[in-house]
Formats: C-alpha cells, sequence, structure tokens
C-alpha cells in the first residue's frame, strides 16, 4: 500500500514495517521540518506498536534542527513500544550524526535491506 | 591554464523566516565551486552558516520579525570567512550543555553550536556574543 503527503512518502510493507522516504533533497528549513515531523508523528500515531524505517537515500543535506526532530521521533515511536531504523544516510550526514555522537542513540543501516532484516 | 577566479565578498541580512538565505547559499555555492572547493567543503560551509543564521534568529533574534541576522562572506582560493550577527543580547557559549554528554543526549538542542565548531577550522564568539566570526582553511582537516 502507498499513500503520499507533500513532505514524506510512505509505504507500508506486507510485514507491516512504515517504510518512509523524504521528498526534500535538503532538510532546514524550519518549516519543512516542522511538516516532516507532524507528518511522521500522525503515521506513527496510526500505528499501535509502529516500526518505522527512515530511508534518506534522497536526501542531500540536514540541519540540526533535523537531527532534533529525528530525536523526537525517536521518543514518540519508542513511548508506543516501537522501534525506529534509519537507512541509506550518505558519508556527509553520517558523519553530522558521529560528529553528536547521534549514532550511538540510533538504529542505522547501510540499506533499506538491512534495515528491513529482523525488523 | 585557467585564471584564477577574483575573490568573492557578499553579504545579506535575513528576517526571521530567512527569506533569501537558498539564494544567498546558491551564489556562495557557486563561488566556492569556482575556486575549486570539493563537494564535503561546500557542505560544511553550508551546514555552518545555516547553524549560524538559526541561532541568530531563533537564540538571538528570538524570531523578532523587527531584527535581522546579517551574513557577510568572503572567498578566496584558500579560505572562507563567515560572520554573522545578530541583533540579540548575545550568550556565552561555553554555558550551553554538552550535547553529546549522556545525560543530554536525547534532548533536542545544542548540536548547532557543536556541527559549526566540528566543521569549522576556527570560531570567535564576539562578545558580548550576538556575533560569530568563522574561518574554514582548505586543507586544515586534512
Amino acid at each position: 500500500m502507498s499513500a503520499g503527503t507533500a513532505r514524506i512518502n510512505i509505504r507500508h510493507r506486507d510485514t507491516g514495517v512504515l517504510q518512509i522516504g523524504f521528498a526534500e533533497k535538503r532538510i532546514s528549513d524550519a518549516l519543512v521540518i516542522q511538516q516532516i515531523g507532524d507528518e511522521i508523528g500522525k503515521a506513527v500515531d496510526a500505528e499501535p506498536k509502529p516500526r518505522v524505517l527512515l530511508s534518506f537515500r534522497n536526501v542531500d543535506f540536514l540541519s540540526s534542527a533535523a537531527l532534533s526532530m529525528l530525536i523526537g521521533v525517536n521518543t514518540r515511536v519508542k513511548a508506543k513500544g516501537g522501534r525506529l531504523r534509519l537507512a541509506e544516510i550518505k558519508p556527509d550526514i553520517y558523519q553530522m550524526f558521529k560528529i553528536t555522537k547521534l549514532h550511538s542513540l540510533f538504529d542505522i543501516h547501510e540499506t533499506v535491506e538491512d534495515g528491513l532484516k529482523g525488523f | 591554464m585557467t585564471a584564477t577566479p577574483p575573490p568573492f565578498d557578499s553579504d545579506a541580512s535575513f528576517g526571521p523566516e530567512a527569506e533569501g538565505l537558498a539564494e544567498f547559499e546558491a551564489r556562495l555555492d557557486q563561488a566556492l565551486v569556482e575556486h575549486g572547493y570539493a563537494e564535503s567543503e561546500l557542505f560544511a560551509i553550508r551546514l555552518a552558516i545555516e547553524e549560524a543564521v538559526a541561532n541568530g534568529i531563533n537564540h538571538g533574534n528570538r524570531r523578532d520579525p523587527g531584527k535581522l541576522v546579517r551574513v557577510t562572506c568572503s572567498v578566496d582560493a584558500d579560505r572562507v570567512f563567515i560572520a554573522v550577527e545578530d541583533e540579540g543580547e548575545g550568550f556565552d557559549p561555553g554555558a550551553v550543555p554538552d550535547p553529546t554528554d549522556e545525560a543530554n543526549i536525547e534532548i533536542p538542542s545544542g548540536r548547532g553550536l557543536m556541527l559549526m565548531g566540528a566543521y569549522m577550522t576556527e570560531i570567535r564568539h564576539v562578545p558580548p556574543g550576538n556575533r560569530v566570526e568563522m574561518t574554514f582553511r582548505r586543507g586544515a582537516a586534512d
């Protein structure tokens, strides 16, 4: 099943994992970040025990405000007993996760296929 | 032989919605490419500007529509200098909690300053703290 929104695209797999991709190449504008956070939050809230895989394949640039939004999503998912995984993060962006040590907070996978394993 | 492009100097001011920032960055990106900067260097410089402007708008000017954040930028073959100044009261960067501390890792703030410091070669907060000056020196991270 597929559903389209302005800022993200969501694909429900048969396994029940919410696969979410981003329409934006740059996630740094405050309004865009808020909209993405709201749209992911809505999808998470609709699941009893969300399992969410965010793919950053399309994303070339993130700001620290976008990292903060991801922390908020992680907190929201965990509060429902769910799990969040990230995948396909480009090297420049992954470096930001390392500098801020958020690579130790998030469950990060190289590919979507890896992210889906055992999820 | 390719001629060395002239140094690039630009400045702009931004209100709380940062309108025009993307266009400013696009002009800067073009100058950086002309001076031979690599894509990863463009990423670092763009990130530092985005973070400094966001801090100026949100924390310095507190999103006051009557206040501006001014960005001054110069580029030559060896270095990029960026100054970002807001109209706020300033702050003490030493008082900002370390976002990598285990107790703060899930707190969604404080990472912009850390990233600016990590990506820039030099960073200086000019008292009272409403102006930050950043220098990126080519090859300094090698």
